[in-house]
């Protein structure tokens, strides 16, 4: 809640009830009393209109939705009427009402404690004030939330909280987006009669993510109500009591969960911050750039706060689709990842081995030689686990001019069939997942691979006592779970029934089955996938009209686009025979197999993986810096932002390539990225709907013609380092310090 | 002189604000949280022994199965008359795999009462009550004089092992104030005793003390021969005779 909004509200409240009172027709209380001018219809009709109050709006869009329109009740609240659902609580009703409470433990998506009392408001024949948090709205209530007496209740509840509280803003982090410190200009005094020593709390050692001024800390408990619930990890807790009571976790523990970076956003002081971001910017000097993020399949929607050319911190943004408010730690702090190791000027190797620099006019002309100097056939084109679709696209246009279609996706393997839009997706999507009500995950470890969704499948399970079943290597769950084994095997006997979570499948109404981008890798891909078909005809619950439980995880930021647009290999033997390979961004590419005279282009952002092989290096952008579009593992499509400017000379992928077509005398028939989308529109026309999700029309009838056996070869671990997954990651240095402490060895 | 005589009063008044309220806290509580020492941490192993499995197993009948949880005050109570009073983080960890739930939960449960102690005690460990009654009757003499004749600080053992000194909130014997309670887990769990010992002097508390110590079992409750329980010292002053039945009415007419 902004500063601003709270002292004019508080302005706005003080001159709207001087003239709410002088209103007559405010008083909707009624006596009844003889009023024959009543009784004439033009009198009643006015009676009976709206009180003539200004029109709010819902805080921060809140939404209501009635389930049973039976259960719809009326409250008023500072004299609007508002309607809302049972069961609502009245700080829920005042959101609605568009009547912002303040709070410090109340958290949506959190249970609620009801502990701070911050939220106190006054409620028509209750004899004190109520926690608006914790209190249901009941038919007919009417809540005041601007009287003198819930003010005076949340001064007074301010003055205890700030009793312990240290006047440490100057030097706190949080100072600028502190809920303590706005409210506390809207509640606080401005002086203090607490004259006793203020307490002191030791520090918690958290990790290297978080971290903690615990003497801050006003015991809300969202922390404590975040890690138990949403994070899956029982670490931290509340020690003590009355005044000596504190957030710990009692013994020397890290907070050893993929999550953990969210805490950071939830504390509503500064007693829990970011520690690579301690001490290096204020909020207001920042820029913030709503953007996604593409260390995962998932998209989560980000904002980028940046100062100057330099990103300082990626923080969430709502989106109730795909990430809600929270983000995995991989991709709020890979961001010093974003400064190392950066690639700022193309290169070539010299005959001694050694790159030197050189301008974009000469490396272009080496390449193109190049390319002229081999058969079509032997040239190669790879594009990295962060390509967006603009650049998949055009290099693939330019590939195919060449005369080579040998193209592909890193992560998408050698036996992919893209034909079928949901032979690759996550049909279900994300917040399709709360709906089911039993999963069975195969070959993947979602924790690792997706974060936001593994919370999201925590969540159901949390809920709705979802049954999980689980085929794959033993891994880490935050929810319980059945091991069902480690092979296909296991999927077989599921099929033939015989194994015990058939039963469970058949009598599930919304199962989901989620299969891991790993099993792209495997040999048998198409005969688990046509497995999984044939289970969608056994269990008729798996795919209806309405519902389809056939998902595919998948792992990478480019997977889904590359694969809409056809990047899928012409033979399996591709590097074997390659003469010239152009990685874009590619670095998890093994190129052992290819030979030793074969010429490597690496087109990308980080000097990682690829780079060792390269002969010549084109310098390009990272999500940060570029404008690209992203479609995540739901094929929901999202674009990315520039929020910073480029390093040195790097450009954007697309455009190196559609420079390096003109050299090369192909010239690709687009100068502006919107040319690119008009050509992608060809393709695939669903990458231009932004934030849309294309349905994939599911047909049973194409099932893919189960080729070979399904091997006994176990499910293998896809990702072995959840903080370093691609080449931002594995350049930031706060990932190596988690994956060093963090990981379990 | 009288410009000299103002500025040492001055002083003085100075003085007497400097004299900051920032007396050590004392809570009965140890430290909310938890630093390894040999004796106590998590390595060193710890179960129930076999006296108290079967009350382990009474206790849990106690509650529905799916609330094990309920089970976690008795628990760390039995947990620590088993271990001499007080609870190392391998004996908290143990009743979380009883009761099911994560080791924080139980930590929190434990931290939060005073009564569990987490810091080795005393077989004998005595708490003198410091609210309000028992303070002005006098309970600071008497922690004085245990802490004094025992040559120890509060919270800490003596040397023997034998003795600790606590501080507790009321024990609702205000009537008999001063008083201080003596855990005594010089006989595991079975032979467990929590006594109230009233009436206290600074003279007689050192006198139960050294009864302890010789291994007497000196007479629990008021310390004051001249009292019998709560009574008033010499006898009965009010309610002498037989209570009169009710003036209004008469009851058997009912």
């Amino acid at each position: 809640m902004g500063l601003g909004s709270l002292a004019s509200r508080a302005l706005r409240s003080s001159s709207s009830s001087r003239v709410l009172s002088s209103n007559p027709r405010y008083n909707l209380i009624r006596t009844i009393v003889s009023t024959p001018e009543l009784h004439k219809p033009e009198a009643a009709a006015e009676s009976a209109s709206e009180p003539d109050l200004p029109k709010r709006t819902p805080v921060a869009g809140a939404r209501v939705h009635f389930p049973n329109p039976d259960d719809v009740i009326e409250v008023f609240v500072d004299g609007y009427p508002v309607k809302i659902p049972k069961g609502m609580t009245v700080l829920q009703a005042c959101s609605v009402a568009g009547v912002d409470i303040p709070r410090f433990c109340y958290h949506d998506r959190l249970s609620i404690a009801g502990n701070c009392r911050m939220c106190l408001v006054e409620v028509e024949k209750s004899p004190k004030p109520v926690a608006s948090c914790a209190m249901p709205a009941l038919p007919g209530m009417k809540i005041k939330t601007d009287t003198p007496i819930a003010k005076k209740a949340r001064e007074g509840v301010m003055e205890f909280l700030l009793m312990n509280h240290p006047l440490d803003c100057p030097i706190c982090d949080q100072g600028g987006e502190c809920d303590l410190q706005d409210q506390s200009m809207a509640f606080g005094s401005d002086r203090g009669r607490f004259t006793e020593t203020k307490r002191s709390v030791v520090d918690k050692n958290l990790g290297p993510l978080v971290k903690t001024v615990m003497t801050r800390c006003i015991q809300c408990t969202r922390c404590v109500r975040f890690a138990s619930e949403i994070a899956g990890v029982q670490d931290l807790g509340m020690l003590g009591r009355g005044s000596g009571e504190e957030i710990g976790t009692y013994v020397e523990k890290l907070m050893t969960s993929e999550l953990s970076g969210n805490v950071i956003d939830i504390c509503p002081v500064g007693a829990l911050t970011s520690k690579p971001f301690a001490f290096k910017a204020r909020n207001w000097e920042l820029k913030g750039t709503e953007t996604i993020d593409v260390t995962d399949a998932v998209g989560s929607n980000i904002r980028i706060d940046s100062r100057g050319p330099e990103v300082m911190r990626i923080v969430p943004r709502l989106n109730e689709d795909i990430n809600e408010e929270w983000i995995s730690d991989k991709t709020r702090f890979c961001y010093d990842g974003l400064k190392r190791q950066r690639l700022s000027d193309p290169m070539i190797r010299g005959p001694d081995g050694q790159f030197k620099p050189v301008s974009w006019r000469d490396a272009l002309a080496v390449v193109a030689e190049v390319i002229h100097q081999v058969k079509p056939e032997e040239i190669v084109g790879v594009a990295g686990k962060l390509s967006d679709a603009e650049s998949m696209m055009s290099l693939k246009d330019f590939l195919n001019r060449i005369g080579s279609n040998n193209i592909w996706c890193e992560g998408n393997g050698n036996n992919i069939d893209a034909d079928l839009r949901s032979g690759y997706l996550m049909n279900t999507t994300i917040s399709g997942l709360e709906k089911a009500d039993c999963f069975l995950l195969i070959g993947t470890q979602p924790r690792v691979e997706a974060a936001m969704v593994n919370a999201r499948i925590r969540k159901t399970v949390r809920a709705t006592q979802a049954k999980v079943g689980y085929i794959g290597p033993p891994t880490d769950f935050n929810y319980s779970h059945d091991h069902l084994g480690t092979t296909p095997e296991t999927l077989t006997a599921i099929l033939e029934n015989r194994h015990p979570f058939s039963a469970t499948l058949s009598t599930a109404k919304h199962p989901a089955i989620i299969v891991g981008a790993g099993i792209f890798h495997r040999q048998d891909t198409s005969a688990i996938l046509s497995l999984l078909h044939s289970l969608s005809a056994k269990f008729p619950n798996l795919v209806t009209p309405e519902w389809n439980g056939l998902n595919v995880l998948l792992l990478n930021a480019a997977q889904a686009a590359a694969l809409d647009l056809g990047l899928v290999p012409e033979s399996n033997t591709g590097m074997e025979s390659a003469k010239f390979v152009y990685l874009m961004g590619a670095d998890d590419t093994e190129l052992d197999a290819l030979p030793k005279d074969a010429f490597v282009v690496y087109q990308g952002h980080h000097g990682d993986k690829g780079v060792y092989r390269a002969n010549v290096i084109f310098p390009s952008t990272v999500f940060s810096e570029k404008e690209g579009t992203y479609e995540n593992t739901e094929g929901c499509v999202q674009q990315t932002v520039p929020a910073v400017p480029t390093v040195g000379d790097a450009r954007e992928d697309w455009k190196i390539i559609r420079a390096l077509s003109e050299v090369c005398g192909v010239r690709l028939p687009y100068d502006t990225i919107t040319g690119v989308r008009s050509r992608i529109k060809n393709v695939a026309p669903n990458l231009l709907k932004v934030d849309e999700r294309e349905p994939a029309v599911f047909s049973g009838l194409l099932k893919p013609e189960g080729n070979g056996k399904v091997s006994a070869a176990p499910f293998g671990v896809t990702v072995e380092n959840f903080y370093m997954t691609d080449a931002i990651t594995r350049a930031s240095k706060i990932m190596a310090q988690c994956s060093s402490l963090l990981t379990k060895k | 002189m009288l410009a000299r005589l103002a500025s040492k009063r001055l002083l003085e008044i100075r003085q007497a604000f400097r004299q900051s309220p920032q007396t050590t806290r004392s809570l009965s509580t140890a430290l909310n949280y938890h630093i390894d020492t040999p004796d106590n941490n998590p390595n060193v192993p710890w179960e129930f022994n076999e006296a108290n499995k079967p009350k382990v197993k009474e206790i849990l009948s106690h509650y529905p199965s799916n609330y094990k949880q309920s089970a976690v005050i008795p628990l760390l109570d039995l947990a620590q008359q088993q271990h001499g009073g007080w609870l190392p983080v391998s004996a908290m960890d143990a009743v979380a795999k009883v009761v099911e739930v994560a080791p924080i939960r139980v930590y929190e449960v434990a931290t939060f009462y005073s009564m569990f102690n987490r810091a080795k005690v005393g077989k004998y460990h005595l708490l003198v009550c410091g609210t309000t009654p028992c303070m002005i009757r006098g309970s600071r003499e008497i922690e004085d004089a245990l802490l004094k004749h025992l040559g120890v600080k509060r919270n800490e053992v003596t040397k023997d092992g034998l003795f600790s000194v606590g501080e507790m909130e009321c024990m609702g014997s205000c009537v008999n104030a001063p008083m201080i309670t003596v855990a005594d887990y010089s006989n595991g769990a079975e032979g467990y005793t929590y006594n109230y010992y009233e009436d206290l002097t600074p003279k007689r508390v050192v006198e139960i003390v050294e009864a302890l110590k010789r291994g007497e079992k000196p007479p629990h409750g008021t310390q004051n021969p001249e009292r019998i329980n709560c009574g008033p010292a010499g006898g009965n002053t009010t309610l002498l005779g037989e209570p009169k039945p009710p003036p209004c009415r008469d009851l058997d007419a009912c």
